[in-house]
């Protein structure tokens, strides 16, 4: 929905909340979106939270369904729990604490030691309740680290000295982004950053808190629960993927096609061209954390490399994984490159001067983002709090994924020069690494189960903690696919995991099968039923059971367990599928199928 | 600005907000009178009637706001 798109007006929803929850619940009613138990958990109000957050996760695609902490009782609910957090089974706990809520805070007559004792027994407090969470929930937590007080009593010493509230806020800070470091599954809330950019003034304007205990300014409501939303969405996948940047007006000043490349305005020669070097800066760094950069612009192709390719120009042309400049409308220039980059239209950031094209983009593309963009200097802020790429965890991978997409342009042309499939598969001298879930991946796999849409064939979503309980269970067989080949290594590519029946255990349910479309037709899903198969029979299991529930996007897979020698059981009227595969532990490969993997060097 | 416009524009206000083209408010109205305004509304009130009239409450007005007659005076003292 247009009125919760970033940049949105704070007021107007805060004004219109009603309408607009009204249209949100309409406009996402009957659609299977994911439902996720959020815990809020507040030492102070969080109405008002929660009631924003619930509209900015249903335009996100997810379905929050909430807990709030009595006031104030953010430690004692998750300590001595009556009942209540326990009962309602949370998916995430948010800890809504701030400066407001520090009890041991220093003063002037204190030593340093003493304030050193406070400072540890405000962290002790905290640490003792995400301890708690994370032994007996096990789930993701966000917590919020402390705003900068609005006063400081030492003047620009309250910083320096130890004395001084703000140096003990940054040292307690500094608490928390150490345990947010060395654990995984938590997450801060950064609302430091939020109240600064906001202005701390207006943020911790005490009406607001001795009013209703809010402990920042209403209006600035929004804006928090959006940035939490980023958080959540993350986590559960919501992440875009890549970047489709116009050219002329956007990365460069000028409009290379009747200017001449040497006349756009990039580079140190003017303020201007200094300007859109900091904003190709700014995209290029994305490169980095995984986000592809693709082009969709309306140029002649030569004209748009030549602009790319000025010495002084920050990105070239090999920083893009896709490049579409002519003269075609963007929003199917923009379809054009999801489907060659095998990612969904809705993963797309559209980045555009002009109000036109976006236009046409946010009626045409379902789901992509198309930020509002004012004037050049202000593009960055523009984008960046958008949050469209919220990193709540950096897989290898991530790192990765620009050298793989390359490598995967270099597959294509290898394909070419070959007559026989079989044959090309084997000159990429592939080799898999197929093991149970492992400490190391379990990031990476959480990640796969909430980003895979194509070849997923429950569409199981899954956190890192509930990944993490399945390898730990006996009753549950794991297992993730890694996959390298001459060209380099694709990293982890497909996630199955099942569980043996309850009550007869020779039967097992495969509840999971995913394979990352990077992979497609190389035989890896047949590697990986070949070992699945292997380990159920040395569990001694006879038969094994397949799910496949249809949704928009996963049609590829309807006929998976077919193709993998399964035999149909039943369909029921929704389109969902059951299949099964009887074992043989006599049989070559256990089973009637044989061994179906020829091509790929299994470790 | 006359009262009565007050009331006019802060009776759009409340319709807007509470998303109930039927009410209507007086000197006497309170809380009371509108089902879903309670202290936890009452903030997202102001601040969309704040909002209107390009003004700021003080805490003090906030806190002795017994009906919607006091907060059209509580306006109009901004406005003059």
């Amino acid at each position: 929905m247009r009125e919760l798109d970033y940049p949105f007006d704070s007021e107007d929803l805060l004004t219109r909340k009603r309408a607009i929850r009204k249209a949100i619940r309409k406009e996402t009613e009957g659609i299977n979106l994911p439902e996720k138990r959020i815990a809020v958990l507040g030492g102070s109000t969080t109405h008002g939270i929660i009631e924003m957050l619930e509209l900015f996760l249903l335009n996100k695609g997810i379905r929050p369904v909430f807990y709030e902490s009595e006031y104030n009782m953010y430690w004692e609910d998750v300590m001595f729990d009556a009942g209540g957090l326990s009962g309602f089974k949370p998916d995430i706990i948010f800890i809504h604490t701030s400066t407001r809520n520090i009890r041991n805070t220093p003063n002037v007559k204190m030593s340093a030691a003493e304030i050193e004792e406070a400072l540890n027994a405000e962290y002790g407090h905290f640490e003792e309740l995400w301890n708690k969470i994370r032994e007996k929930y096990g789930c993701p937590i966000i917590q919020n680290n402390f705003e900068q007080p609005f006063y400081r009593l030492l003047g620009n010493r309250d910083v320096v000295d130890v004395h001084g509230l703000h140096s003990f806020v940054q040292r307690l800070n500094s608490k928390f982004y150490d345990y947010a470091r060395a654990h995984e599954n938590f997450f801060i809330n950064d609302i430091a950053f939020m109240a600064a950019s906001y202005g701390l003034q207006k943020w911790s304007d005490p009406y607001y808190y001795h009013m209703y205990k809010y402990i920042m300014c209403v209006p600035a409501i929004p804006e928090f629960a959006y940035n939490l939303s980023n958080i959540i969405g993350s986590i559960y996948g919501k992440n875009k993927k890549a970047f489709a940047l116009d050219l002329d007006n956007t990365l460069w000043g000028g409009i290379v096609g009747d200017d001449g490349p040497e006349n756009i305005e990039i580079g140190q020669e003017t303020p201007k061209a200094q300007l859109y070097s900091e904003f190709q800066r700014y995209i290029k760094a994305h490169r980095d954390i995984g986000v592809l950069l693709t082009v969709d612009s309306k140029n002649e192709e030569e004209n748009a490399l030549a602009g790319l390719k000025r010495p002084d120009s920050v990105l070239s042309p090999d920083d893009f994984s896709d490049i579409k400049a002519n003269w075609d409308p963007k929003d199917m220039n923009l379809k054009a490159l999801a489907k060659e980059l095998n990612i969904g239209e809705d993963a797309f950031v559209f980045v555009d001067d002009n109000p036109a094209e976006r236009h046409i983009v946010r009626e045409q593309v379902g789901g992509a983002a198309v930020p509002e963009l004012s004037v050049p200097e202000h593009y960055i802020t523009e984008i960046d709090r958008g949050g469209y790429f919220e990193v709540t965890s950096l897989s290898e991978d991530d790192l990765k994924r620009n050298e793989m997409y390359k490598a995967n342009a270099e597959r294509g042309k290898l394909q070419k020069s070959f007559a026989d499939y079989g044959e090309y598969l084997k000159s990429l001298e592939m080799k898999a690494h197929i093991a149970p879930f492992e400490d190391m991946y379990m990031a990476r796999i959480a990640q796969l189960t909430n980003k895979s849409n194509q070849f997923n064939l429950t569409t199981k979503r899954c956190s890192q903690a509930e990944i993490e309980s399945y390898a730990a269970n006996d009753n549950y067989i794991t297992l993730y696919g890694a996959l390298r080949d001459r060209f380099g290594d694709n990293g982890v590519v497909s996630v199955a995991f099942g569980h043996i029946d309850e009550k007869d255990k020779a039967v097992f349910h495969i509840d999971l099968w995913l394979m990352s479309c990077r992979v497609l037709k190389r035989d890896m899903e047949f590697a990986m039923m070949d070992k699945m198969i292997a380990e159920c029979n040395s569990r001694g299991i006879k038969r094994i059971i397949g799910y496949y529930y249809p949704t928009a996007k996963n049609g590829m897979v309807k006929d998976f367990y077919d193709l993998q020698g399964f035999t149909k059981v039943s369909e029921s009227e929704k389109g969902d599928i059951v299949f099964e595969l009887v074992l043989d532990e006599k049989k070559e490969g256990f089973s009637d199928r044989g061994v179906r993997n020829k091509v790929i060097v299994v470790e | 600005m006359e009262r009565e416009e007050i009331f006019g524009r802060l009776n759009e206000v409340f319709c807007e907000y509470f998303d109930d083209d039927d009410i209507t408010v007086t000197d006497e109205t309170t809380a009371a009178d509108i089902e879903d305004w309670d202290s936890l509304e009452h903030i997202n009130l102001l601040v969309a009637i704040e909002r209107e009239f390009g003004i700021k409450f003080t805490m003090g007005e906030t806190s002795e706001m017994k009906n919607v007659g006091e907060m059209v005076t509580a306006i109009s003292e901004h406005l003059k």
